[in-house]
């Protein structure tokens, strides 16, 4: 039993931690006002990055060339909805589509049609002295990639930066008052574009972690709509880091127990258990989207 | 960039963006190792080089085309954010085998129609899921009809996996449809069928009923200000938002039933080739207007056409037109006066 749960907490965490990432990239973003619905191709592009990286130099050049890949989506978005001044959910779209025909071409062009059986390094899991030996959830916590452990360390730093610095407070009111943050000093552009960076270095480190600490591989398109269910943790997790961080575990748990099912052997169609992440995302958001308030100049950039 | 911006006229912007993305396009391939002579060739060759490619390439691939990006057109125009015309595709796909494999033995005049109905029945059922999701419970119908896309795409897989596939169990496809249900060709020798002539009729009763109808009126109305359609209009906002994402998703339905009874004549999974998708670049290139819709699609199915020849003939993978399109998207809102028509419409 106790081994069964273990499992079951483990396979729960390594879901929760590329979607946590990118939603606590999206929870700066959103706060500062901007739907980045690119996430999505945000995620790919990171996934693309770390395959090229990984290869080239390493599980830590492949980390960081998946960020580049993200910080470089997110600066053409930026470019677009903070400068241009374009509509947040057009581009937004259409950058996901222009991710899915950049990846694809160029995965296609430099490992042919079939893909071939990539080998690349990967990131193992590596338990935590002391940490890991706590009973019953231990192993599930902290015997994980690393990636994770970064993860567990955003939150915290997540939360401490918005809700006990001074920028912290400057971002959350670009986000609910940009009129009143403006005659504050604060320079509204320049926080969008910086918020719309670090959710794109998340986004990209998400998408590596599909591929470095997960898949061991690259496939196309196989951000899978990770990057539009982070977004609607987001709001499950009430645009605060540690709300976030609970909402991406429950998601994670709730895709866990589609494995335990699985496993289980009910004789139900597997396609049950692979549109399982979605429908549950509409249904967590029925309950929830409803009675939160999202930042008030969330969406609406002509005000900056 | 500011002073470029201050003295360029949009359309020089558009064509100057445009002229931008076909030379990175250029740069692309040469940097890949393609021959961009060769595969611009094959392209407009397999897009524009016989009768035949334009009526069954093209024009087949622009029916399609056409319908779903009505309905986006008419979503956004309402200010409604549908996504998810492919799920609603698909769905519609589904119904309409379902009608003809199952439904009465009836006469091809009485079937074609019962099959469509079934089809945009499905779509408009499908979107009204996301419309109930945004009215009654707030949820962004961006993340919500994308979640459907997800949701249908393994309700074929399972369908014709199971309970649909053909009776000797060995491809995942449910069996042919009845001739009875198939839709006529418009001209012998090429694979352009009736379903072509819907579209543009679809096209033309959107535009005029978008114009001149109160109900059409009232879309408009509510996608630029909601607010302003509720207090000084007196507009039934929450009816016309749920009326757009059915009227939306019926299209859509529509599209995937003709794909079926005009084309593949049976229902399996990837019967679209993300249609649903592409349909946001036809739509945000006619400028959300229902007639400039007709030849937004026949531009995007002749670059279908034309990608899936240049992958046969020149080796260029196909995805490539998804740069394309999202090239040409990137470069309508960077031209400013589409960026304040859009603002004013949606």
């Amino acid at each position: 039993m106790s081994a069964l749960f273990t499992a079951f907490l483990a396979s729960a965490i390594r879901t929760a931690t590329p979607l946590g990432l990118a939603a606590l990239g999206e929870v700066v973003v959103e706060r500062a006002g901007v739907i980045n619905i690119s996430l999505e191709g945000v995620i790919l592009c990171g996934a693309f990055g770390a395959l090229i990286g990984s290869t080239h130099a390493g599980v830590i050049g492949g980390f960081l060339s998946a960020i580049v890949c993200g910080v470089a989506m997110a600066s053409l978005f930026a470019w677009f909805v903070v400068r241009l001044r374009a509509d947040q959910i057009v581009t937004g779209t259409a950058l996901t589509i222009l991710a899915t025909g950049v990846t694809g071409t160029l995965y296609r062009a430099l490992y042919g049609a079939a893909g071939a059986a990539l080998s690349i390094p990967t990131s193992r899991p590596r338990a935590v002295p002391g940490l890991s030996l706590i009973p019953v959830v231990g192993v599930g916590f902290f015997d994980q990639p690393a990636v994770t452990y970064a993860f567990y360390l955003s939150i915290f730093l997540l939360w401490w930066w918005m809700y006990r610095t001074l920028p912290g407070l400057g971002l959350r009111a670009v986000g609910e008052s940009p009129g009143a943050a403006r005659a504050a000093g604060i320079r509204i552009a320049r926080v969008r574009t910086l918020s719309l960076l670090f959710g794109g270095a998340m986004g990209g480190l998400a998408g590596g972690t599909l591929v470095l600490a997960q898949a061991g591989t690259f496939a196309e398109g196989m951000s899978a709509g990770r990057g539009f269910i982070a977004i609607a943790i987001v709001v499950l997790g009430r645009w605060h880091p540690v709300g976030v961080a609970l909402a991406a575990l429950v998601f994670g748990a709730a895709s866990a127990v589609q494995y335990l099912l699985q496993a289980a052997g009910l004789g139900l169609p597997y396609q049950i258990f692979l549109a399982l992440p979605y429908v549950l995302t509409l249904f967590a958001l029925a309950g929830v989207a409803g009675r939160t308030r999202a930042p008030a100049a969330l969406a609406k950039v002509d005000d900056a | 960039m500011t002073a470029w911006r201050s003295w360029a006229p949009p359309a020089v912007r558009v064509v100057a963006i445009a002229a931008a993305c076909v030379a990175g396009l250029g740069l692309l391939l040469v940097v890949l190792r393609y021959d961009p002579a060769r595969a611009a060739a094959a392209l407009l060759n397999g897009a524009f080089g016989s009768w035949y490619a334009i009526g069954s390439g093209t024009l087949v691939r622009a029916t399609p085309l056409v319908l779903t990006g009505l309905a986006v057109a008419i979503a956004f125009r309402g200010g409604v954010f549908n996504v998810g015309a492919e799920g609603q595709f698909l769905v519609g796909a589904t119904a309409a085998t379902a009608a003809a494999l199952y439904g009465p033995p009836l006469h091809s005049a009485a079937l074609v129609p019962l099959c469509f109905l079934a089809g945009a029945g499905a779509g408009a059922f499908w979107a009204a899921i996301a419309a109930i999701l945004r009215t009654r419970f707030h949820v962004l119908e961006v993340i919500s009809t994308i979640m459907l896309n997800f949701a249908a795409t393994y309700l074929v897989s399972y369908l014709v996996r199971g309970p649909m596939q053909e009776p000797t169990r060995v491809y995942p496809q449910t069996s042919p449809v009845p001739r009875s249900a198939e839709l006529v060709r418009l001209f012998q020798g090429t694979r352009l069928h009736l379903g072509f002539l819907v579209a543009v009729v679809a096209a033309g009763i959107a535009w005029w009923a978008m114009r001149s109808t109160a109900a059409g009126f009232r879309l408009r109305v509510t996608g630029a200000n909601p607010n302003a359609a509720k207090i000084a209009g007196r507009i039934n906002v929450q009816r016309v938002v749920f009326s757009a994402f059915a009227i939306s998703g019926a299209l859509a339905g529509l599209a995937g039933a003709i794909e079926v009874q005009g084309v593949t004549f049976a229902l399996y999974e990837n019967i679209s080739p993300g249609y649903g998708y592409t349909a946001i670049a036809v739509a945000l290139l006619a400028r959300l207007d229902a007639m400039l819709v007709v030849p937004a699609g026949i531009v995007f199915g002749a670059l279908e056409a034309g990608a899936a020849a240049m992958q046969r003939d020149a080796g260029v993978p196909s995805v490539v037109v998804s740069i394309v399109e999202a090239a040409l998207i990137l470069a309508l809102l960077a031209s400013r006066g589409v960026r304040q028509r859009f603002r004013e419409t949606v």
